[in-house]
């Protein structure tokens, strides 16, 4: 049987994304011919065409009448191989919200770029959005290539610049493809008109690309969406398995009770099951008598996520009235509702310039990272690790409307202090204590920044050590990574980073995610 | 998991919601072949409860029999609570495809019997079986998709909706339209059902029916008020692609007599479902503008 990929696509009016997604749809027999003839009557026809394939995916009637997408537009087809779905969402800035929608559920999103006018700010865009939601396979479709006569040299232009783009924002690497979609070429056949083009058709790759989650490899989450008791023998928890694995006869942490108990049954319509995977709706059934309700999390005992009423964000704002840091709203997480307050807006990302830029509130469509303490603790991770249980969306308690998406990037000290900061709530705060780290050169250091700074760590690559360096840490609550000049810095020269980072944690530079659960615990 | 698997577990998910965060929930059931693949799923989502909201059809009356006796049984043999709504009113006032237009017979039949019928039983969220391959204004409805206190939808003043996190609130009279098969295509609720062995009405089957031959489509003969002039019915090979009210739903030519054969079927088929639905056709955007106003 076929697998499922889900993947996102942005465009404008005129990059081409509509025909792109008509022409999927029409080589891969994804279209009636009698939707092909009521495009045909259309009354509003753009291009005037044998067929506007364009107008396959412009749905709604003021679309048509205006000749743009403006809203998220779930588009579906289907080869022996796979089934696709895609949200299909409008690349204007003012739409940066509906891209953020189409992007949550994508495991892959097609970057379009139009080989005449090369990378715009609005490509740059929609990777730096996908990036933000955690897809983390890219195509970058160079499309209109028919329109610089297939030259390979402006290929390879815009190949190199947007590599070194998404290694700019830390995305992973892309698939890159010239292709002309209103002509079909490289679409789902290689095209005659570009030899030197070795890579796969975009439909190839779509159908080929192992695009499986990490959530299989995460640690598990079962966030419980229903408490089933339909006579007084059986007592079961309804959910679906957020990440990871559970087996009949695992050990496992009911949170936020903290008890521990067992899975005796995983109880499905079709027979119970030995073991429950990511994505898989069941029932679990527990050997002791707990009081779990809608909102809990089942988690294993030795892989507990992090338990707090205080962390910061990334949150991309949907509404026209702006954020206003101190009001009250409900944070809605996996199967949780809660009170929260924002706390503070600490930074706005421009987009365009991807520079951090200073805000006290975030307006419509405006991506930043905020500071929120809930009325009750809330289980999760961090979003890079668990797009799960790192996700929640912003609802306003007065008109109910969805305001915002936020992901989680990591933990805030618990007290509200006045006055001097103390080592200890920077500690809190970063997730780690003061040190200086020797590497052996600058490729091991960014390494090793990259994974710290993902963890949330206050981390910074000097190089050569100042003089001052272990004090200027402590004074900062910063981890310094040098590759000479420090006497007291810890020594991790020629070890790999994943076991640097183990290291760390050994030597309580990295504080656990046990120790944070505890301070958590306690509010 | 196989596409159908991760479909299946989505849709469980979208139904759990729902029960866990309305105070009122109520499942359309329209006897179709995407209703009897929701009413499994709800089954399997709180096996081994029972489901734990009922089934609401709204019959126009105009069903095929074939459809009622099915529903009858069906929701028998699954223990389910069974509403029906019907505008009476209506119907007792003439109102039929041919005397006032089709689009005021749905307009009658089916939409104001339908916020009738959720008004009456006080519902705050009624799942349906639509699908966004189904129609081209279906593509941008939300799984949760908002409705005002007149039932109104409207398409630029959506919820924003990411990941599997759903806004439940609504106001008093407000409710939540929900559709747990959002993305499921047609060959995906066939092979479904071929795959889980779900009941279905047999009018799906290919069969020599009694039908009038009109133009290039298939009428039923079953409502005799109907036929034109001078029009006759003849025995013809066919099956229902999709059910809808006898006079204004059209049968293919098939020989499709099993599930694996309608499956083969749809694999080669050029033409959409909805193309034998009258009302979808009667002006240009029509089924977006019955969604405004109402209409499943």
């Amino acid at each position: 049987m076929p697998t499922l990929l889900r993947f996102s696509t942005a465009g404008s009016v005129d990059d081409g994304k509509s025909t792109l997604i008509g022409r999927l749809l029409y080589d891969s027999k994804g279209v009636y011919e009698d939707q092909l003839a009521s495009v045909a009557k259309a009354s509003v026809n753009s291009s005037g065409g044998v067929i506007d394939l364009a107008l396959l995916t412009d749905g709604l009637r003021a679309e048509r009448e205006q000749g743009i997408t403006i809203d998220v537009a779930y588009r579906y087809f289907s080869t022996p191989k796979r089934k696709f779905i895609i949200g299909d969402t409008p690349g204007h800035e003012q739409y940066t919200r509906n891209m953020a929608t189409g992007a949550s559920t994508a495991h892959l999103a097609i970057i379009l770029i139009d080989a005449r006018n090369g990378v715009l700010p609005q490509s740059r865009r929609h990777a730096f959005i996908a990036n933000l939601l955690g897809i983390r396979h890219f195509v970058v479709a160079i499309n209109k290539m028919d329109l610089v006569d297939w030259d390979r040299a402006v290929y390879e232009a815009i190949h190199v610049e947007f590599t070194e783009f998404l290694r700019r924002i830390g995305a992973p690497e892309a698939v890159f493809i010239p292709m002309s979609a209103r002509d079909g070429d490289n679409v789902v056949e290689l095209s005659p008109k570009t030899p030197w083009f070795t890579g796969k058709t975009l439909l190839d790759h779509l159908e080929t690309v192992d695009a499986d989650e990490d959530l299989a490899a995460a640690p598990a989450r079962f966030p419980v969406q229903y408490v089933l008791r339909p006579d007084l023998d059986f007592r079961g928890y309804a959910g679906q398995m957020a990440s990871g694995t559970f087996r009949a006869g695992d050990e496992v942490l009911a949170l936020p009770a903290r008890r521990r108990t067992k899975i005796t049954r995983i109880v499905t319509w079709d027979g119970d099951l030995d073991g429950v995977h990511a994505q898989q709706s069941v029932t679990l059934c527990l050997a002791d008598e707990i009081d779990i309700s809608r909102g809990d999390l089942i988690v294993p005992v030795d892989q507990v996520p992090h338990v707090a009423r205080r962390f910061r964000a990334n949150c991309v704002w949907m509404n026209a009235t702006a954020l206003e840091p101190g009001r009250s709203y409900f944070i809605k997480h996996t199967s949780h509702q809660v009170r929260g307050v924002i706390r503070s807006v600490n930074f706005r990302m421009d987009v365009n310039s991807l520079e951090r830029v200073g805000a006290a509130r975030l307006q419509l469509n405006e991506i930043g990272e905020i500071s929120i303490q809930t009325h009750h603790p809330l289980y999760f991770d961090h979003y890079a690790n668990n797009r799960i249980t790192g996700a929640f969306i912003i609802i306003d308690p007065l008109s109910n409307e969805t305001l915002g998406a936020g992901m989680i990037t990591g933990t805030e000290g618990k007290e509200e202090v006045r006055g001097q900061v103390a080592e200890g709530e920077r500690s809190a705060r970063f997730g780690h204590k003061p040190a200086v780290i020797l590497v052996e050169d600058m490729e091991s250091a960014y390494l090793l920044e990259r994974e710290l700074f993902d963890r949330g760590a206050n981390v910074a690559v000097v190089g050569v050590a100042p003089v001052n360096a272990l004090s200027l840490a402590a004074v900062a609550g910063l981890i310094l990574i040098v590759t000479s000049g420090a006497a007291s810095a810890i020594d991790l020269s020629g070890i790999a980073t994943h076991e640097a980072v183990q290291q760390l944690e050994r030597r309580g530079v990295l504080i656990s995610q046990e120790e944070l659960l505890i301070e958590g615990e306690g509010i | 998991m196989d596409h159908l698997d991760l479909l299946e577990a989505e849709s469980i998910h979208i139904i759990r919601e729902v029960a866990a965060e309305f105070q009122n929930p109520v499942m359309l059931y329209s006897i179709g072949k995407d209703s009897s693949v929701m009413v499994r799923l709800a089954q399997k989502a709180f096996f081994p409860g029972r489901i734990p909201f009922p089934l609401l059809h709204i019959d126009t009356k105009y069903k095929f029999r074939e459809m009622i006796t099915f529903r009858d049984e069906f929701c028998a043999s699954i223990d389910a609570r069974l509403i029906v709504h019907t505008n009476q009113a209506a119907i007792d006032g003439g109102a039929n495809p041919i005397a006032i237009g089709t689009q005021k017979c749905c307009g009658l039949l089916k939409t104001r019997a339908l916020l009738d019928g959720l008004a009456a039983g006080g519902y705050d969220a009624a799942f349906g079986g639509a699908r966004r391959d189904e129609e081209k204004s279906r593509a941008k409805e939300r799984v949760y998709s908002f409705r005002d206190e007149f039932g109104q939808w409207d398409p630029k003043n959506q919820r924003p909706e990411l990941w599997n996190v759903y806004n439940a609130r609504v106001d008093k009279g407000q409710h939540i339209r929900v559709f747990p098969l959002s993305n499921w295509t047609e060959l995906d609720v066939w092979q479904y059902i071929g795959r889980e062995n779900i009941p279905i009405v047999p009018m799906y089957y290919a069969k020599p029916r009694p039908m009038v031959v009109r133009g290039g489509s298939l009428v039923s003969a079953e409502q005799e008020f109907m036929l034109l002039p001078g029009e006759k019915t003849e025995m013809v090979m066919c099956r229902m692609r999709s059910l809808g009210c006898s006079p204004c739903t059209g049968a293919i030519r098939s020989e499709a007599d099993t599930i694996d054969k309608i499956i083969d079927e749809m694999k080669l088929v050029r033409r959409s479902e909805r193309e034998n639905r009258v009302i979808d056709h009667d002006q240009e955007g029509s089924m977006e503008i019955k969604k405004r106003e109402g209409y499943f």
